[in-house]
């Protein structure tokens, strides 16, 4: 009964509440570092957690971050669980039909191979990546055979423990996990370019929300704080604005 | 937690390992255990009442029995993953649009454009003002709810399995007697067909106590979940506590885990049995009452 009332009260609350702001509900993966991972708090983190909140706070608006699993990322959010992605999802045409997306945060970047030594056999062998990923698209095309893992976790396992011959994924987030493995995983063939930069994506029914987020990009763009925040998580070596 | 886990880096052996238990997401992970043991207390016996349910009304006349019969073939011909996926998009779109329809009855614009469900704010379920908690619990109670729709398809075709399987003599001594249809169901189907009913039910219960890892396809974040993400491997940018892939002791621990609550499971279930088969017309009853007897 004492929680019957609580949740009353705290709906009553919220009823009056939606009069004055709404929350802006933004969706991530939490697994994908540096983009957005959990911390040791068990805290979402990362540069598109920096990043959405810095937005959110030009932008004036209230935020809460939500993890979803990356399969049903797109389908929560037109059903409307939440209200943004910010997945280091890459802008791409067939993704736009479906969404919209906000101008790029992060500039195309290249994708790249990782094997376990460096004669791995990207081009025909078994090459590992995530699913419904750029990266599988594009080497679905190839005549490498593609084994697709549901997080980036397993697409890299899957090189150490030799079901692939390689794995394809962001360079970016592939950079910290190689020079961690201490020569066990190294790069192999040449990095692609692939995908539109990474933007925010919304409902494409949410034009207003869109232009508020271009709005905030473009200020951050003008005065380098969107570059501070990818030299900060990158290094000096990313794309910058 | 503890007051020398400022640098775990300069640690080693137990400090580091008590220190590295005890991170914000170690008990994000040791919660998760609650979580679960939470939805299946909760899930178990809706499920059951939703087999009852089903049962019942299969067994009724015409109407009511293409009904039962109709919710125990379709849910149990649909794939869980299938289920999870899309089913719970469904009832939570299906209830958004009950309340926009009865909250907002002015609204002008489509619910559906191109891809985008779109409902009144005031019928948002939970309102996307509502805190943090709340939309936990929400999607806490579209799993409860999605968990009993699939479990209670099975229990329904378990129990009308166990209905008929109790003796038609019985029935048909109730009748002789002059008890109305409900009181031959109430009184005589029901208490008998249970003892027919465990084995069944006992199956789908160690069924249901795996089949939580479900649950992160709901937005809930359970056990399996987490020892993926803290098994993972992690390198040293993104966390004190660096480390390779472990998610083999992880899941090991799982392991452990549901092979305790399996046995404690069957165990209580052995009980129930026993108690069930207590003065019953079935092998294992007139077994307890020759060992009584003698």
């Amino acid at each position: 009964m004492k929680t019957l009332t609580l949740t009353t009260a705290a709906l009553a609350l919220a009823a009056t509440g939606a009069l004055a702001q709404d929350t802006i509900r933004m969706g991530t993966e939490g697994a994908y570092p540096p983009y957005n991972f959990l911390n040791d708090a068990g805290e979402v983190d990362g540069f598109e957690i920096e990043l959405g909140n810095e937005l959110c706070a030009r932008a004036e608006l209230d935020c809460e971050w939500v993890t979803n699993e990356w399969d049903s990322i797109i389908p929560n959010l037109v059903s409307g669980n939440y209200d943004t992605i910010m997945a280091g999802m890459s802008i791409t045409d067939e993704r736009d039909e479906v969404i919209d997306f906000t101008q790029d945060y992060y500039p195309p970047t290249e994708s790249a191979y990782v094997g376990a030594s460096e004669d791995a056999d990207w081009e025909t062998g078994v090459v590992a990546a995530q699913a419904a990923t750029i990266q599988a698209a594009h080497v679905a095309e190839g005549d490498a055979a593609l084994i697709e893992f549901a997080t980036p976790e397993e697409t890299v396992a899957a090189v150490r423990n030799g079901e692939a011959d390689a794995v394809f994924a962001d360079y970016d987030y592939l950079r910290p996990i190689v020079e961690a493995s201490g020569g066990e995983l190294s790069f192999v063939g040449e990095p692609v370019p692939l995908g539109g930069g990474i933007g925010m994506g919304l409902r494409e029914s949410d034009t207003e929300l869109q232009e508020t987020f271009n709005a905030a990009i473009d200020s951050m763009k003008e005065d380098g704080t969107l570059n501070e925040m990818l030299v900060k998580w990158f290094g000096e070596e990313i794309g910058q604005y | 937690m503890f007051s020398f886990c400022t640098d775990p880096a300069a640690l080693d052996g137990l400090a580091w390992l008590s220190c590295y238990l005890t991170t914000g997401k170690h008990m994000a992970f040791y919660g998760a255990f609650g979580t679960v043991l939470l939805l299946l207390a909760i899930t178990a016996p809706l499920a059951l009442a939703f087999g009852f349910a089903g049962a019942s009304a299969a067994r009724g006349p015409a109407p009511v029995s293409w009904l039962g019969k109709g919710y125990i073939a379709i849910v149990r011909g649909v794939p869980d993953i299938a289920f999870f996926l899309f089913f719970v998009i469904a009832l939570d779109q299906m209830f958004e649009w009950v309340r926009h329809e009865v909250k907002c009855p002015g609204w002008d614009q489509p619910i559906y454009q191109g891809n985008d469900f779109i409902v009144c704010p005031e019928a948002k379920l939970p309102l996307s003002t509502a805190p943090q908690w709340v939309h936990e619990g929400y999607g806490f109670f579209l799993a409860v709810l999605t968990f009993a729709i699939v479990f209670g398809a099975f229990a329904a075709n378990v129990l009308y399995g166990a209905m008929r399987a109790v003796p038609r003599a019985q029935i048909e001594t109730a009748e002789a007697y002059g008890l109305s249809q409900g009181q031959t169901f109430w009184r005589i189907l029901v208490p008998q067909m249970w003892v027919y009913a465990l084995p069944g039910l006992s199956n789908l219960w160690m069924v249901l106590i795996k089949a939580t890892p479900l649950l992160f396809l709901l937005g809930v974040e359970d056990i399996v979940y987490w020892a993926r993400e803290l098994g993972g491997t992690k390198t040293p940018q993104f966390t004190d506590y660096p480390h390779g892939d472990w998610r083999m002791w992880y899941f090991l621990a799982l392991l452990v885990f549901y092979l305790i609550f399996t046995r404690v499971s069957e165990l209580v279930l052995d009980r129930i049995m026993a108690r069930l088969t207590l003065g019953q017309a079935t092998a294992a009853g007139e077994r307890q009452r020759k060992a009584a007897a003698a």
